[in-house]
């Protein structure tokens, strides 16, 4: 069974890869979206709100295939990768933006106001006062919500991305060993899934520091 | 340069419509079964039994970790060569919904069962009741009421994942909207309503789960 | 009667020289709530005042605009002769932008009931974030006027503790310590003592007097405790419904109150 890892492993790298980028550019959309609901300026909220409804109204896969059948009638033609960290991203921000937003809602309010008593300005309240301590909030959400990109990385092997689900279907191809390709998938996921809760078991403790 | 034919996108609708009906049976298929497997986790991982109780948490974490898409594939193309026991791909796609979101589901009851005051529990044994009796007549349509809106997001999800059924040869709305985009070469449409369709069915099941929410935190 | 009661009951009426905080026809509303209705108040430089009167009666707010916590719905506030919520452009009146508040904000400093310490925070960096961040002193020295502030408020052992390790009594001196720090003209004390439990408002109260007995710190205090008001304050206000009821040295006021809502308030007081 394990002489099969070799090959199954070749498309670790592309799953890594788009969990990593993918979750880069979900957390800075996830946190500019998030503030942008908070804004004072309802066209911002406006923006902001249609983005978030139409990447978490929609299913992943149909945003995956559209922006890699449909984007190119535009004149848009995106690599493979591109458009697996793109779509993966966007959604990611969708979601990730309510957690951004709610954690920062879940900050007493008097906060804030110690922090405008205090003479901040109101990027300081926010980079300083309110953020860290809403931070604390969002982690284990996040690490929730980074499982879940971590198994939506396995879509974009049916857009001819040669990540792990890939590599195991090509390889029941050649070899038709179809129970132990799939057995070994489910558990390779698991372990990377683990490692990120394992990681975000860290985080919080680092981000906790002093507070019981 | 004109990019979008209404021409075509009126032309296909019908044939994406029909194939909702395959989407929405296998949604509604799919949470049935995981209504009813979350339970049996929900109880086995609270069994006094421990390793009942340490088996159910393991295949909660392990199928909440993993993704659908390979489970789908190891229900289909796997389980038949294992067991012998050979699924329609519908039934298959059911199934692998089922299984995925019954262990979400399954920390949904958890929280609703939780959330049963002890005395509850007490007055149950004080009255005699049997433990069946018990869970059916007093804890379940305690915890169960206000935990609808949480599973009503799951079921929302989990319409959302419908389309991963393709992967296993349903003809389900991705699955027609592709076939339909190979014949003509034209994939900008049938793609746009899929989305669009799937936007405009669960922006307003959303909508209606946050206001049942908001009168259930009101009460 | 010492002789700062003596000259802030002279002062009463009669400024002898410009306030520092001057409330002109100030009300606030919530919706169709009247909070505060048309209140005219000037307070002196070092001047302690005690604002008293029942929950709701709109102390509180009172406080909160001065510390630009609540927009006053009409009439304006001046801090050291400038105006707080507007600008003057043009000779026309204009609501102030958050850089003119900012500079006006910068003479008064707050302490909350609730405390409001920063709890991802240590003692030492809940005081130094705004000297550094704020005020743009460097680490050093404002570390200095840290360890200066919490000595005095008998906290210098507890830099490295974080908020949530203290008392609740020991937060407020932390708060106290956070907002003194930043050297205020006037600073503002919103019911410090109502969150804490019986046994801890008097280390509390012992610090606040300490600070009063320096002098030249202008003082408002919003309080339930009426013998701590009548020994720190030049002046007690008693506001009931938004207005102000009856103003005037402690001793009058918990001596010889005129006012029939202000007897009936204080004699609930005197029952416990």
């Amino acid at each position: 069974m394990f002489e099969l890892l070799p090959a199954l492993l070749r498309g670790l790298g592309v799953t890594v890869q788009l969990t990593v980028l993918g979750s880069i550019l979900g957390f800075i959309l996830a946190f500019l979206t998030g503030l942008a609901r908070l804004s004072r300026y309802s066209p911002v909220r406006f923006i902001a709100a249609c983005y978030v409804e139409v990447f978490r109204g929609s299913s992943l896969l149909v945003q995956l295939f559209w922006m890699f059948y449909a984007l190119p009638f535009f004149g848009i033609r995106l690599p493979g990768l591109a458009v697996g960290v793109l779509a993966l991203g966007m959604n990611f921000g969708a979601y990730g933006s309510e957690i951004v937003r709610s954690s920062i809602l879940a900050i007493p309010q008097g906060q804030t106001e110690a922090a405008i008593a205090l003479n901040f300005t109101p990027f300081q309240r926010l980079w300083r006062i309110i953020l860290p301590q809403a931070w604390l909030i969002m982690i284990p959400s996040f690490g929730n919500l980074l499982i879940e990109l971590l198994k939506g990385t396995s879509l974009v092997s049916l857009i001819t991305l040669t990540d792990l689900a890939f590599q195991g279907a090509l390889l029941r191809e050649t070899t038709g060993r179809t129970i132990e390709i799939y057995s070994l998938l489910l558990i390779i996921y698991f372990i990377l899934a683990f490692f990120i809760t394992l990681s975000m078991r860290w985080l919080e403790r680092l981000a906790a520091v002093g507070r019981s | 340069m004109v990019i979008w034919d209404w021409e075509f996108a009126i032309k296909v609708l019908p044939d994406l419509f029909k194939a909702m009906r395959v989407t929405v049976a296998a949604t509604f298929a799919g949470f049935g079964l995981a209504l009813v497997i979350g339970l049996i986790l929900a109880l086995g991982r609270r069994a006094s039994f421990k390793p009942l109780s340490l088996l159910s948490r393991g295949i909660i974490e392990f199928i909440r970790s993993t993704p659908l898409l390979i489970q789908l594939f190891f229900i289909f193309y796997a389980l038949p060569l294992a067991t012998g026991i050979s699924l329609s791909a519908f039934q298959a796609g059911a199934l692998g919904l089922g299984l995925h979101y019954g262990t979400y589901l399954s920390e949904v009851y958890r929280a609703g069962i939780d959330a049963i005051p002890r005395g509850q529990w007490e007055a149950a044994t004080a009255l005699n009741f049997s433990r069946l009796h018990t869970w059916t007549r007093i804890i379940l349509p305690q915890a169960i009421p206000p935990i609808i809106p949480v599973m009503g997001n799951y079921l929302i999800a989990m319409f959302k994942e419908t389309p991963l059924l393709s992967t296993i040869t349903v003809v389900e709305m991705l699955q027609t909207a592709k076939i339909i985009g190979s014949e003509w070469y034209r994939y900008l449409e049938p793609f746009t309503i899929v989305g669009a369709l799937f936007l405009l069915l669960s922006y307003p099941a959303s909508v209606l789960v946050r206001r049942l929410e908001l009168r259930l935190n009101q009460r | 009667m010492s002789v700062s009661q003596m000259s802030a009951a002279l002062q009463t009426d009669a400024f002898a020289e410009q306030p520092i905080v001057r409330y002109r026809k100030v009300s606030k509303s919530f919706g169709d709530l009247q909070v505060i209705k048309e209140i005219d108040l000037n307070i002196a430089p070092g001047e302690k005042v005690a604002v008293i009167g029942p929950s709701g009666s709109g102390k509180t707010t009172l406080v909160r605009m001065l510390m630009t916590l609540e927009r006053p719905s009409g009439g304006t506030i001046e801090v050291d002769g400038e105006m707080l919520w507007h600008k003057r452009v043009n000779g026309k009146l204009v609501p102030a932008d958050e850089k003119h508040l900012q500079r006006v904000r910068c003479k008064i400093g707050m302490v909350f009931q609730q405390f409001n310490l920063f709890p991802h925070m240590n003692v030492l960096r809940n005081v130094t974030e705004a000297p550094v961040h704020v005020l743009g002193l460097s680490r050093a020295e404002a570390e200095e006027r840290a360890r200066e502030m919490l000595t005095k408020v008998g906290l210098a052992d507890k830099l490295d503790a974080y908020p949530a390790k203290l008392s609740g009594g020991q937060q407020q001196r932390v708060a106290i310590a956070r907002a003194l720090v930043m050297r205020p003209k006037v600073m503002l004390f919103d019911e410090v003592t109502s969150a804490l439990d019986p046994e801890l408002v008097g280390e509390v109260l012992t610090v606040i007097k300490e600070i009063a007995a320096e002098g030249d710190m202008t003082m408002m205090l919003v309080t339930h405790e009426m013998d701590f008001a009548r020994e720190v304050a030049d002046r007690v206000i008693f506001i009931d419904n938004g207005e102000i009821m009856e103003q005037g040295p402690p001793w009058a006021i918990f001596g010889h109150p005129r006012h029939p809502r202000t007897r009936a308030f204080l004699s609930r007081f005197r029952k416990k």
